[in-house]
C-alpha cells in the first residue's frame, strides 16, 4: 500500500531528468518538498508524534525503491533518523547521517564521505557513541569531485558541536549501512530490468542478442547475483525492529556490496557503447552501485566485522551462528 | 522486475520445522559415529547402510512419502531441516539417499498401486536402495540421445545397453533407468520411458569407476539382453522425458546444493580459533558466512515454493548455480588462505589439509552432478523468457 503510494510519487517527481539536474547542482527543493507533504518521511515516527509508527520490515519495499528510482535526496536517511532520534523532533530540511564522525586532537569534528553531504542541511551523526545533531551550514564542505556525486567530506569546529541528543549513535553506521544495502538492492533490480529488456530488443546477425547463448548465461548469473542481494538487504529489516540489528546488517551491506562487481559490469557489458553514454539512463544506476558499494564500509568492512565476531563466539558451526546470529 | 527474481523474498522456516530440529540433532547426537573430517566432507557420497537403517527405524527415510507405505509423511520445510542437519554433521547419507530424495516421490508419483506397495515400503524401512541410471556414455547433457533400449516382448522387455556415471550402482538394489522403448535417438524426446531395473539379474554388469580421491561412488552398468518382467515400467510408456524432469526436480531443489563444503569451512573455523587468524582471514571467513546466510535464505524460499505444492524447477536452478559457485569457492579460497605464509603454523594440522585436498579436487564435480552450469543457466534464461 505504502509502496504503491510511494512508487507513484518518485514516477511523478523523481524522473531521470530531476535526479540530473539535481545532481548538476539544481534545486532539491520540489522533489523533497513532495517527499515530505506525502508523510513517507515520518512512516518510522511514533504515532503520538504524527507517524505511522511503522517497523523495518513494512518499511524494506521503500527503502528498495529509493534505489530503484536512484532518489538523489536523502530520504532514505530521513526516515531512519525518525527510528534513531526516538522522541526528539528532527530540524526542518534535508536530513542526512554520518556513521563515523570523528573528532580530531583540535576539537573539530569530521565525517568522511558523507551521503548527500554536498547538500544536507543537517547531520545526524555518530560520534565516539553519542547520538549529535551537526548544522552542516557551519560546515566546512570537501566534495569527492566524482561526477554527478552528493557525498561530502565535511568538518565542523568545536564549537559547532551542541549537546548528544542521545546515547546511541552506532546505530547510525548501521542503519546507513542496511539502507544502503536496500538502495543496492533496488538499483539491481532497475539495472537488471534495463539489461534485460535491451537484450530482447537490441538486433544483431539478424536476431535480438537476447537469443545468444553467452548473452543469456550472462544475463542468468547476472540474476543469480541480484537474487542474493534482494534476500541478503532483506535480512537487516527484521519484523518488530526499528533499528536494524548489527550482525544481520552486517551481511546485508556485504551480500549486497559483494553482488555490485558483476552486477554493474555485466549490465554495461551487455548495453554495449551505448550503456557507457551520459544521456542513457544506466549510469544513473551503476554509479550508484559503485557509490553504495563504498558507503558506510564494502564487504571487506562487514564481513570482517562477521568473521571475528563468528571466531570470537563459541558456536561450533558456520551454519549454526548463521541461524543463531544473523537470520 | 522478472517474475524470476521475484520468487525471491525472504521466508522463514514454520516454528513447526524449527522444533523438528532438535529432534534431529537428538537422533545425530547419538547415532552419528565421530569421524574425522575428512570422512565427513563426504557427506552424500557418504555410503554407510547401517547408518541409514538406524535414521529409517527413526522414521526418517522417505520423509516425504505418505504414511500409509511406512513413510513419515513430513512437509518440505521438515526435509529441508532434516538435510540440512545431516549435511552440517557430514552424515554419511548416500545409501539411503537417491531413494529418499527422488525414486520413492518419483514412484509415489507416476507408480501403479502394486508398484508402490511394494517399494515404498522397502524404501522406508532402508531395504531399498536406489540409483539413477540417466547419464551415458553418448548422452550426458543431451539427455534425450539415450540408445539403452528396451524392447517388448512376451510378458515384459529386454533391455540392452549401457549406462555411467551411476552413483552408487554397485551398492544399490533397483535403478530407475532412462531408455528408448520406440522410435530412434532422432526422436528427441519422443519414445523414452522409465523402467526400475532390479541389479540383481542376469546380463547386468556393474563396474564400479575410481575417482581421482581414491573413492568409488559411482559405476559403468552394462544391460545384455537383460529380461524384465512387465511392471518394470514406471507411469506411461513415451512419458519418460516428462517424468525425468518432475524427478530433477525433486533433485535440484533441496538444500544440498549448499553444504558440501561446510564440514571443512567448520573445520578451518575451529583451526583458526586454535592457531590464531590474520585480518583476512576474518574476512574471508565472514564472507562465506553472509553467503552462507543469503544462499539458505534464496534456497528456503524456494522450499516455501515446494511446500505449497509448486514445482519451482528454475528457481532451483538458480539456487544450484549459484550455490555449487559456494561449494566450490570454500576449498578454493581456504587453499589460498591456508599456504599464504609458509613460514606459519609448523605445526601440520593434517585433518584441514586432508580435507581442503579432498574437496579441492572432488569440487568439480559439484557443477557437474545433476546438471552442468552450462544447462542450468539455459533453464534460467528461460525463466527469464529469453528461450
Ligand atoms: C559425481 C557425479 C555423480 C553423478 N551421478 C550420476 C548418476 O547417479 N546418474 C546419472 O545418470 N548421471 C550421473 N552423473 C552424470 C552427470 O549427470 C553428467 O556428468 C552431466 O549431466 C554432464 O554430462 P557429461 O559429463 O557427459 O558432460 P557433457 O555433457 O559432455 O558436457 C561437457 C561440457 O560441455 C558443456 N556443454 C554441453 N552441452 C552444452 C550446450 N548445449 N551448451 C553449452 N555447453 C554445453 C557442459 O556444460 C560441460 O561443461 C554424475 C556425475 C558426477 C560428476
Amino acid at each position: 500500500m505504502f509502496t504503491e503510494a510511494i512508487e507513484a510519487i518518485l514516477v511523478d517527481h523523481c524522473t531521470p531528468a530531476a535526479i540530473r539536474a539535481i545532481e548538476n547542482g539544481g534545486s532539491a527543493a520540489a522533489l523533497w518538498g513532495a517527499l515530505a507533504e506525502s508523510g513517507f518521511l515520518e512512516l518510522m515516527a511514533s504515532e503520538e508524534a504524527g507517524g505511522a509508527g511503522l517497523d523495518l520490515d513494512a518499511v524494506f519495499p521503500i527503502f528498495v525503491a529509493m534505489g530503484r528510482h536512484a532518489v538523489p535526496v536523502p530520504a532514505a536517511q530521513r526516515i531512519a533518523a525518525r527510528a534513531l532520534l526516538g522522541d526528539v523532533a528532527p530540524p526542518q530540511g534535508l536530513l542526512t547521517l554520518a556513521g563515523h564522525a570523528q573528532r580530531a586532537a583540535d576539537g573539530s569534528i569530521g565525517a568522511a564521505h558523507v551521503a548527500f553531504g554536498a547538500i544536507a542541511d543537517h547531520v545526524l551523526a555518530n560520534l565516539d557513541g553519542q547520538l549529535v545533531l551537526l548544522d552542516a551550514a557551519r560546515a566546512q564542505r570537501t566534495t569527492t569531485g566524482i561526477r554527478g556525486s552528493l557525498g561530502a567530506s565535511l568538518r565542523w569546529t568545536a564549537d559547532a558541536v551542541g549537546a548528544p541528543v542521545g546515547d546511541n549513535g552506532a546505530q547510525v553506521a548501521v542503519f546507513s549501512a542496511a539502507l544502503h544495502a536496500a538502495a543496492l538492492a533496488g538499483a539491481m533490480e532497475r539495472l537488471f530490468a534495463m539489461t534485460l529488456g535491451y537484450c530482447n530488443d537490441r538486433v544483431q546477425f539478424g536476431k535480438a542478442i537476447g537469443k545468444f547463448q553467452s548473452i543469456q548465461h550472462q544475463l542468468s548469473v547476472m540474476a543469480e547475483h541480484v537474487a542474493c542481494a534482494g534476500v541478503a538487504a532483506e535480512l537487516a529489516f527484521k519484523a518488530g525492529e526499528k533499528i536494524p540489528p548489527l550482525l544481520a546488517t552486517a551481511t546485508a551491506k556485504a551480500r549486497t556490496s559483494a553482488s555490485v562487481p558483476l552486477v554493474a559490469s555485466t549490465a554495461h557489458a551487455l548495453h554495449g557503447a551505448i550503456g557507457v553514454t551520459e544521456e542513457f539512463d544506466l549510469q544513473l544506476y551503476s554509479r550508484r552501485l559503485h557509490e553504495w558499494r563504498m558507503a558506510d564500509g564494502s564487504e571487506t568492512y562487514w564481513n570482517r566485522i562477521v568473521g571475528e565476531a563468528l571466531l570470537g563466539s563459541a558456536t561450533p558451526s558456520v551454519l549454526q551462528f548463521t541461524m543463531e546470529e544473523i537470520l | 522486475m522478472s517474475q524470476l527474481l521475484e520468487a525471491f523474498r525472504l521466508a522463514q522456516l514454520p516454528d513447526a520445522a524449527e522444533a523438528f530440529r532438535a529432534e534431529v540433532r537428538d537422533f545425530l547426537a547419538t547415532n552419528l559415529a565421530p569421524a574425522a573430517p575428512a570422512v565427513r566432507a563426504r557427506t552424500w557420497m557418504g555410503f554407510d547402510a547401517a547408518f541409514s537403517r538406524r535414521l529409517a527405524q527413526r522414521g526418517w527415510v522417505g520423509i516425504t512419502l505418505p504414511a500409509a507405505y511406512g513413510g513419515a509423511g513430513l512437509d518440505a520445510f521438515r526435509r529441508f531441516v532434516l538435510v540440512e542437519e545431516m549435511l552440517a554433521a557430514g552424515a554419511p547419507v548416500a545409501a539411503h539417499w537417491i531413494a529418499d530424495r527422488q525414486s520413492g516421490p518419483l514412484i509415489n508419483k507416476f507408480g501403479t498401486e502394486v508398484q508402490k506397495d511394494f517399494y515404498l515400503p522397502r524404501i522406508c524401512r532402508g531395504e531399498a536402495f536406489f540409483c539413477i541410471g540417466m547419464s551415458e556414455p553418448n548422452a550426458g547433457s543431451d539427455l534425450a540421445s539415450v540408445r539403452t533400449r528396451a524392447a517388448r516382448v512376451d510378458g515384459g522387455w529386454r533391455l540392452t545397453g549401457r549406462k555411467i556415471w551411476t552413483t552408487n550402482a554397485q551398492r544399490s538394489h533397483y535403478m530407475i533407468a532412462l531408455v528408448r522403448t520406440s522410435g530412434a535417438p532422432e526422436d528427441r524426446h519422443g519414445g523414452l520411458s522409465q523402467l526400475i531395473v532390479d541389479l540383481s539379474l542376469p546380463g547386468i554388469q556393474v563396474r564400479p569407476i575410481v575417482d581421482l580421491t581414491g573413492d568409488a561412488h559411482f559405476s559403468e552398468v552394462t544391460f545384455d539382453d537383460v529380461f524384465l518382467q512387465d511392471d518394470a515400467l514406471i507411469g506411461d510408456e513415451g512419458s519418460g522425458w516428462m517424468q525425468v524432469n518432475a524427478e530433477l526436480a525433486f533433485e535440484r531443489s533441496g538444500p544440498e546444493r549448499l553444504y558440501s563444503s561446510v564440514v571443512l569451512l567448520d573445520t578451518w573455523l575451529q583451526s583458526l580459533r586454535k592457531s590464531g587468524f590474520t585480518p583476512a582471514d576474518a574476512v574471508l571467513l565472514g564472507g562465506f558466512t553472509t553467503q552462507l546466510a543469503t544462499l539458505r535464505s534464496l534456497s528456503i524460499a524456494v522450499t516455501t515454493k515446494l511446500a505449497r505444492g509448486e514445482s519451482p524447477v528454475v528457481e532451483a536452478a538458480l539456487v544450484k548455480d549459484i550455490g555449487t559457485e559456494f561449494e566450490q569457492a570454500i576449498p578454493a579460497a581456504i587453499e589460498a588462505a591456508v599456504a599464504a605464509d609458509p613460514a606459519r603454523g609448523v605445526e601440520v594440522d593434517a585433518d584441514l589439509h586432508r580435507t581442503i585436498a579432498y574437496l579441492s579436487q572432488i569440487s568439480p564435480t559439484f557443477s557437474l552432478r545433476g546438471g552442468t552450469r552450462e544447462i542450468l543457466r539455459g533453464m534460467i534464461a528461460r525463466g527469464l523468457g529469453l528461450r
